[in-house]
C-alpha cells in the first residue's frame, strides 16, 4: 500500500460515544480515529472500558450516546455490514471443542459465505501463516493457550478482514508466543495493509508493535499519540527527569549537575543520579560533562519509557478521580 | 440477496448443531433413552394385549392402536412413557445450548461474524426439533413394523393416520421441553443451574400441577355434603381441576394421546347423561378425534413457541462479553 494512501483515511471514528451500566460510566465521551493500515493500542487497567468500546465498534452493544463507524458505516444500525469487514478476536478465543481446528475454521468460513476450493485453500494458507498445520487436524479441546490464539487469528483472517480488533491478544501466553504474535500482528498491517485495533494492559508488548496509542483510565482517554507524542505531552506538564551515571563519581560531578542551567533538584539512587529539571537537559550536560573529562556511563531520560508514561497519566488520572477510584474497584472486582 | 444469505446461514448454523447432536456423545444417551422407551412399551403392549384380547370382545376394533397404549402389570404403556420420559430428551438437548457456548467462548466470536444473532438460537431450535423428529418418527415406527410382524395385526389407513398425527403430538411435545430447556439456557449462566431449573419444572408440571389443582378445587367448591350445592359443586369441581390440570403440557399431552389412540374416546370433558341420551354408540373419525384434541394441539404448540420466544427475546437483548 502506498504511504500516501496511509495517511489521513479514517477507518474507524467514534463520537462522543458514551455507554452507561447503571451508576457507572464504562464509556465516556470518546472520540477516537485510527487511519487505515495503522495499528493503534487502546491501553488502560482493568475496567478501564477498553473491551466495552470494541464491543461498541461491533454493534454488540449499543451506545447510549454518540456513535461508532466503522468505513462511514454506523456500527450500531449496520453490524451486518460492519461485521463482513471487521474481523474481532476476543480475549481468551474458545472453539468448539469437539471439532478440529480445521472444522472450526471451515464453520466461520462458511458462515462468511465461503465455499468449495476457495474455502479450503483458504484455510491451508492461513493454517501455514499461524503455524499451525501439524495441529490443524487436533480437536482444538486439546489445544494451548497459545495455540488457541495462534487458531483465533486464522478464524479471525477467514473472513479477510479490513479491520482487526483484538482484546488483549496477549493474554496469557509465554514470552516467545507474544514476540511471534506481535510480529504477526506487525505484519497483518504492513504487508496486508490492514488496520487494527488492540486493547492491551500490557504495555510493553504494545509498545513495540503499535503505531499511535491511547491510553484509557476511567472510560476516558486522557492521551492519544505515537509514544514521543505521549512522551511529550508528559514532559511539558512540568519537569523532566534524566537518570545519569558519570566516571569518576566525585563531588565536583555533583556541583557540575547543580549548576546547570535549569536543574531544579538532583537526588541519588544508589550510582544513578536523577536530575529534575525545568527542561530537556540532556544536551548540554553531555557536552559539559565531556568537556571536564568525565566519562558518561548511562543516561536515559527518564518519561519516554511507555512503563513511566503510562504511571505518570494513572498518576495524573488518580488525583483527578480520587473518589471514583473506589468505584472502579469494585467494578473490576466483579 | 440478502434473505438468500440469511437463509444459507441459517442453514449453516443448522447443520452445524445437527452435526453436533449426531457425533456428541449426548446422542448415546438420546439413543439409550429412545431405545428404553420403545423397548419397555413394546413389551407392555405385547404381553398386556393378550391378557386384554382374551378378556373381552368388544374391543377387538383399532387393536394395532393399542400397540401404543396397552401396559402389562406394572409395566407403563409407551403413551405414558413418552409423556414421561420424552421430556428428558428436550431438556438433554437444550439445557446448555447457549449458555456451553458462552462459557466455552465461542458465543462472542460467533456474534462477531455476520449474521443476525437471532439465527443462532433458531438454528439451536430447528436442529433440537429436527433430531427430535427423527428419533420420535423412528421409534414409532419401529413399534408399528415390529408389532405387524409379530401380532399380525394390519393398520388401516385411519389407524395410520391417527399414529402419525400421535407422533408429530409427540415431537411438539418434545419440542416445548426443548424451548423450555434453551429458555433456561440464556437465563442460568452455568449449564448445572439451568438442567436443575428444567428437571424442577419437569417434576412441577408432570407431579405438582395435579395435586395442586385438586387442593384448588376443593378449596373452590367443597363436594362434602349431601345437599343440592354440593352435587352442583361436583360437576363443578370437576371442571375446575380439569382446567387447572391442563396448564400443564404433561396432561394436556396425555389428554389429547388418548382421545387419539382411542377412538371411543368421545369427550375429553365432564359430559351429563342428558347430553349422553340419543348418542350414537360408535367410535369417532380420524377428522373428529382430530377436532376434540385440536386445542390442545394449539395449547401445546403455543406454549412451546411461548417459551422459545422468552428465549429469544432475553437471548436478543443480552450482552454478550468474553466469558
Amino acid at each position: 500500500m502506498a504511504v500516501s494512501e496511509k495517511v489521513n483515511v479514517p477507518v474507524i471514528r467514534t463520537e462522543a460515544l458514551t455507554k452507561k451500566y447503571g451508576e457507572l460510566t464504562a464509556v465516556d465521551h470518546l472520540n477516537l480515529t485510527v487511519q487505515r493500515g495503522e495499528v493503534f493500542g487502546l491501553l488502560g487497567p482493568n475496567g478501564a472500558g477498553k473491551t466495552t468500546t470494541t464491543l461498541m465498534l461491533l454493534g454488540l452493544t449499543e451506545p447510549d450516546e454518540g456513535k461508532a463507524m466503522i468505513h462511514g458505516l454506523d456500527c450500531t444500525r449496520d453490524s451486518i455490514r460492519v461485521k463482513k469487514t471487521v474481523g474481532y478476536l476476543p480475549d481468551n478465543v474458545g472453539f468448539y471443542s469437539a471439532m478440529t481446528g480445521r472444522e472450526n475454521l471451515r464453520f466461520t468460513g462458511r458462515l462468511n459465505g465461503l465455499s468449495g476450493d476457495e474455502l479450503e485453500n483458504r484455510i491451508d494458507t492461513l493454517l501455514k501463516r499461524v503455524d499451525m498445520e501439524e495441529a490443524a487436524d487436533k480437536k482444538t479441546g486439546t489445544y494451548s493457550r497459545g495455540m488457541r490464539q495462534r487458531l483465533g487469528i486464522a478464524d479471525v483472517l477467514m473472513k479477510d478482514p479490513q479491520v482487526v480488533i483484538m482484546d488483549e491478544p496477549t493474554l496469557g501466553i509465554d514470552p516467545e508466543g507474544i514476540r511471534e504474535l506481535m510480529w504477526l500482528i506487525r505484519d497483518l498491517a504492513e504487508q496486508d495493509g490492514r488496520t487494527i485495533l488492540l486493547s492491551s494492559h500490557q504495555l510493553h508488548q504494545v509498545q513495540r508493535v503499535c503505531d499511535r496509542m491511547g491510553i484509557f483510565v476511567h472510560g476516558k482517554m486522557i492521551a492519544c499519540g505515537t509514544l514521543e507524542e505521549l512522551g511529550t505531552q508528559i514532559g511539558h506538564d512540568g519537569v523532566s527527569t534524566l537518570e545519569l551515571s558519570a566516571y569518576p563519581d566525585n563531588i565536583r560531578l555533583q556541583d557540575i549537575i547543580r549548576g546547570q542551567n535549569g536543574v531544579i533538584d538532583m537526588e541519588r539512587n544508589s550510582d544513578l543520579y536523577i536530575i529534575h529539571s525545568s527542561f530537556d537537559i540532556r544536551r548540554s550536560l553531555a557536552k559539559e560533562l565531556s568537556d571536564k573529562g568525565y566519562t558518561i556511563m548511562h543516561l536515559r531520560q527518564a518519561g519516554s519509557d511507555l512503563d513511566e508514561i503510562y504511571r505518570k497519566y494513572f498518576e495524573k488520572a488518580g488525583e483527578q478521580n480520587g473518589a471514583e477510584k473506589k468505584l472502579s474497584d469494585s467494578e473490576s472486582a466483579l | 440477496m440478502e434473505q438468500k444469505r440469511n437463509y444459507q446461514i441459517l442453514r449453516v448454523l443448522f447443520e452445524k448443531e445437527t452435526a453436533d447432536f449426531i457425533n456428541g456423545k449426548r446422542m448415546l444417551l438420546f439413543t439409550i433413552l429412545i431405545g428404553l422407551i420403545t423397548v419397555t412399551g413394546f413389551y407392555a403392549a405385547v404381553s398386556g394385549l393378550h391378557a386384554e384380547t382374551a378378556g373381552s370382545e368388544t374391543s377387538a376394533g383399532f387393536l394395532f392402536l393399542r400397540l401404543f397404549t396397552v401396559s402389562a402389570n406394572s409395566i407403563p404403556s409407551y403413551n405414558s412413557l413418552m409423556a414421561l420420559m420424552g421430556p428428558f430428551i428436550g431438556i438433554f438437548m437444550g439445557f446448555d445450548a447457549i449458555n456451553s457456548e458462552r462459557t466455552e467462548g465461542t458465543l462472542n466470536r460467533l456474534v462477531s461474524q455476520p449474521l443476525y444473532r437471532d439465527n443462532i438460537i433458531i438454528g439451536k431450535f430447528l436442529a433440537g426439533l429436527f433430531i427430535t423428529a427423527v428419533m420420535v418418527f423412528s421409534s414409532g415406527i419401529l413399534i408399528a413394523a415390529v408389532g405387524l410382524i409379530s401380532t399380525g395385526l394390519i393398520p388401516t389407513g385411519a389407524e395410520i393416520a391417527r399414529l402419525f398425527i400421535y407422533l408429530c403430538f409427540c415431537v411438539i411435545y418434545i419440542g416445548f421441553w426443548l424451548a423450555a430447556s434453551i429458555l433456561c439456557s440464556t437465563l442460568c449462566r452455568h449449564a448445572a443451574t439451568s438442567a436443575l431449573a428444567c428437571i424442577a419444572l419437569w417434576l412441577f408440571c408432570s407431579i405438582f400441577v395435579s395435586l395442586l389443582s385438586g387442593i384448588i378445587a376443593e378449596a373452590l367448591y367443597p363436594v362434602d355434603g349431601n345437599d343440592l350445592q354440593s352435587m352442583i359443586n361436583e360437576v363443578k369441581n370437576y371442571s375446575c381441576q380439569l382446567n387447572l390440570n391442563r396448564f400443564s403440557p404433561y396432561y394436556l399431552f396425555g389428554e389429547a394421546t388418548a382421545t387419539l389412540l382411542n377412538p371411543s374416546v368421545r369427550s375429553v370433558n365432564a359430559v351429563t347423561v342428558s347430553q349422553l341420551s340419543g348418542a350414537l354408540s360408535s367410535t369417532l373419525s380420524v377428522g373428529q378425534s382430530l377436532l376434540l384434541v385440536w386445542p390442545h394441539l394449539t395449547a401445546l404448540a403455543a406454549l412451546m413457541l411461548i417459551a422459545f420466544a422468552v428465549s429469544y427475546v432475553s437471548f436478543m437483548r443480552q450482552e454478550i462479553r468474553s466469558r
